[in-house]
């Protein structure tokens, strides 16, 4: 017997990176218990962003992790029963803005400099330490950009990387 | 009285008394004295145990058997660790308890202080959540959330971790009567769009089952669900933890379905073209292999929690709400659907594959529960422990009342029975309470014998003794080549005397004709407990069996004459 047309289950359809999005109450543990969501079942979470929201007693956490849609779907599931947790919204592939910051320090000799400068300015990135072996970078925007900037400069000496994680908000009236 | 303000402790107890606390199981130890002492001056009313276990079995059984949360008192470190086991066979099977630990003075924490534990961390993933006090002024916020947390929407157990210094300090916070848990929600009433579609969707089904699960049980749902069979002409079947929501003696009732369900219950599993689950979340041991289960079966599901829907099958319509509710919203948009050639055939298949067991060859488990459901026709509440009495038990033992059935069925915990009966004795006074429980369980909270003994709970122990741990003995029988590991209980104490030591009342029962004699004695016995030693055969299987990880169709119903493959789900 053929099911009639019902509206579909909210099964989503997104594969890859998942940006997740968590509004919740801050209390201890609530973070532990986040995690614990993900450790479970062996996933990883891929960035981790976790800051006071405008509102005050609640914080907001902005992850990505990778996984097969079906348990993400699961896990979002799971994430908004912790009592802690106010709304947890997968914003993957929808028109929210994300954004993110790196920093990145390269051990630069002198003739390569001139060149570590163009790349930089190319991508927007501003020296934010020089000093005689080393000068750092910082640079945001999106994921994808830092990737690439990042792919780039490893030709000179990366010697150490910090990314903030990507933040995203919803646009418009959305909630995010 | 002195005009000094009330310590935490003081408090707590007060809030306690305001939730209509009447038991607390517990276990003193130093950094739960404050609230031991406090609990002096109450009316609230200590049962003392003899191992932290105990204690979250007997609140557990409190809780199943009255629909009240129960709850426990333990103190810091290992009195805490003891009640892991406890907390998580509540959360698996959506049990209300609260477990209240003491814990080292809070400048301590973190500190390796004596029986200092990071209890709140070890538990994280065995609670549905969880507490840390750390100042005394939230004691009463606290234990309002907790109790609403525990008892709504899907119940679970809360744990509460009380520094001593909290305890023992000033506490002159304000009782809290409404909570604000902005993450928080309850669901009550479905949709009713999705009410109508499960109308329509039922309406053109032509050999619908419903499928009742322990939400059935939590909402008290089965009177509603026998309306709804009624009126659709549609059986029912329900899982371990459903036994009871509705009267498993209805004429459209087919039993329990599952691993070890009625071969009938299963093969209308195998044929229906609608399943409907009525708080019941497609488990392991109920759909079998996944790629077989119901393939062309339209599947609706209804429940409280959200994140069981498509988790194990992919659903046709589901439907968040109580389950009470849901069915009661649907009642009034059924129509008698065109069922009977439906009904038939699970006539047929009840009359051709009955639940039998072999008359002759010694005493069996089998003979012993059909008797002792015979002498309490569902009337009696029957706890449980975990293996194949357990089976038999949830076979004959046919259950017509709701909460008079307690099983660890998400966790399976051996040593949950007898004082999971113990608490439901206490919470159910004027009914009469039997643990059924095999040599092996019975024996991991046996010492919970004496707690039985000092307050004359009339408590019924049935021991179902084959000198084996019949379940693991029975796989390994049938798919690990006779090969047995581990399974002997070479050693095993006397039971009849192990009780008489405690001044408990005991009866063997040794052979077939022995079983209505001892089991009418100990169900005439109300002076206190009684335990009943059935010395039964000691090679046993329970059948029918759908191995693990098996199709349901590939069910057995009797013991292959071939060699089997071993079992490629879990467990
Ligand atoms: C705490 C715990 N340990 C181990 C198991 C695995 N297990 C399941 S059934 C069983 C055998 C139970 O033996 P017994 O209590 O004698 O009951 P029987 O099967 O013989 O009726 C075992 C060991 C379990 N379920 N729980
Ligand atoms: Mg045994």
């Amino acid at each position: 017997m053929a099911a009639p047309a019902l509206r579909p289950m909210p099964a989503s359809e997104k594969t890859g990176i998942h940006t997740i999005s968590l509004f919740v109450h801050d209390r201890p543990g609530v973070l532990v218990r986040v995690a614990l969501v993900f450790a479970r079942r062996g996933y990883n979470i891929e960035s981790l962003v976790v800051s006071p929201s405008a509102a005050g007693g609640f914080s907001r956490m902005t992850m990505t992790c990778s996984g097969d849609p079906a348990t993400l779907d699961q896990i979002i599931r799971q994430l908004a029963k912790l009592v802690d947790v106010v709304s947890a919204i997968d914003h993957t592939g929808d028109q929210s803005y994300e954004t993110e910051i790196a920093l990145i320090k390269l051990d630069v000799q002198d003739d390569d400099r001139t060149q570590v400068l163009q790349v930089a300015e190319h991508f927007n990135a501003k020296v934010v330490d020089y000093a005689q072996t080393s000068i750092v970078l910082r640079v945001y925007g999106g994921s994808e950009k830092l990737d690439a900037l990042i792919n780039l400069l490893r030709a000179y000496g990366i010697s150490e990387l910090v990314r903030s994680g990507k933040i995203l908000m919803a646009r418009g009236g959305s909630e995010t | 009285m002195s005009a000094l303000p009330p310590t935490g402790a003081e408090r707590l107890i007060q809030c306690l008394e305001r939730e209509g606390v009447e038991y607390i199981f517990g276990l003193s130890g130093g950094a739960a004295m404050p609230i031991f002492d406090a609990l002096v001056d109450s009316n609230i009313k200590l049962i003392m145990v003899r191992h932290e276990q105990g204690a979250t079995h007997m609140a557990d059984g409190y809780a199943r058997a009255t629909g009240k949360p129960g709850v426990v008192l333990v103190t810091s470190g290992p009195g805490a660790t003891n009640t892991v086991t406890g907390l998580l066979t509540a959360l698996m099977d959506s049990v209300p308890i609260i477990v209240l630990c003491g814990q080292t003075v809070s400048p301590m924490l973190g500190k390796d202080a004596f029986q200092e534990a990071d209890v709140t961390g070890i538990t994280y993933p065995v609670v549905k959540h969880s507490y840390l006090v750390k100042d005394g002024a939230d004691i009463p916020r606290v234990t309002r959330e907790a109790f609403y947390i525990a008892s709504t929407g899907r119940p679970g157990p809360v744990l509460i971790d009380l520094p001593k210094d909290v305890t023992q300090g000033p506490c002159e916070a304000p009782f809290v009567d409404d909570v604000e848990l902005p993450g928080y929600r309850v669901p009550s009433r479905a949709d009713p769009d999705d009410i109508a579609a499960a109308a329509e969707l039922l309406k053109s089904a032509k050999r619908p089952l419903l499928y009742v699960g322990n939400g059935a049980v939590i909402s008290g749902a089965g009177k509603a669900i026998i309306t709804l069979a009624e009126r659709l002409r549609a059986p029912i079947v329900n899982t371990l933890l459903g036994k009871g929501a509705a009267d498993e003696t209805h004429p459209l009732h087919l039993g329990m379905l599952g691993m070890h369900g009625t071969a009938y219950a299963n093969k209308a599993v195998v044929d229906c073209d609608l399943i409907m689950s009525i708080g019941a979340r497609w488990d392991d041991r109920i759909t079998g292999k996944l790629d077989e289960f119901c393939v062309d079966a339209v599947k609706i599901h209804v429940d409280v929690d959200p994140s069981e829907f498509n988790k194990m099958v992919p659903l046709d319509l589901a439907i968040h709400g109580d389950a009470r509710l849901v069915v009661e919203d649907l009642l009034p948009m059924i129509e008698p659907g065109d069922t009977e050639a439906w009904l038939a055939q699970c006539d047929e298949w009840r009359r051709k594959y009955p639940l039998k067991y072999p008359k002759q060859g010694g005493l069996r488990a089998q003979h012993v529960l059909d008797r002792l459901h015979a002498l309490t026709l569902g009337n009696a509440v029957i706890a449980t422990d975990v293996g194949q009495h357990q089976m038999w038990a949830a076979q004959f033992c046919l259950s017509t009342t709701n909460r008079n059935w307690l099983s660890s069925g998400g966790a399976g915990t051996m040593g949950y029975g007898f004082p999971a009966a113990i608490g439901a004795q206490f919470g159910q006074p004027n009914k009469e309470v039997w643990s059924v429980s095999g040599d092996g369980g019975f024996q991991m909270t046996q010492a919970e014998l004496a707690t039985a003994a000092i307050h004359k709970l009339p408590v019924k122990c049935l021991i179902i003794n084959n000198n084996y741990l019949g379940m693991v003995r029975q796989w390994q029988e049938l798919f690990y080549d006779n090969r047995y590991s581990g399974v002997d209980l070479e050693g095993n104490p006397d039971f009849v005397k192990l009780a008489q030591a405690y001044g408990i009342q005991a009866w063997r029962i040794k052979r077939p004709a022995d079983v209505d004699r001892i089991l009418k004695l100990a169900h005439a016995y109300n002076e206190g407990p009684c335990v009943v030693v059935a010395e039964v055969v000691k090679e046993d299987n329970v059948f029918p069996m759908i191995p693990a990880g098996a199709a349901i169709k590939d069910m057995l119903i009797e013991k292959p004459r071939v060699r089997m493959e071993k079992p490629t789900g879990s467990t």
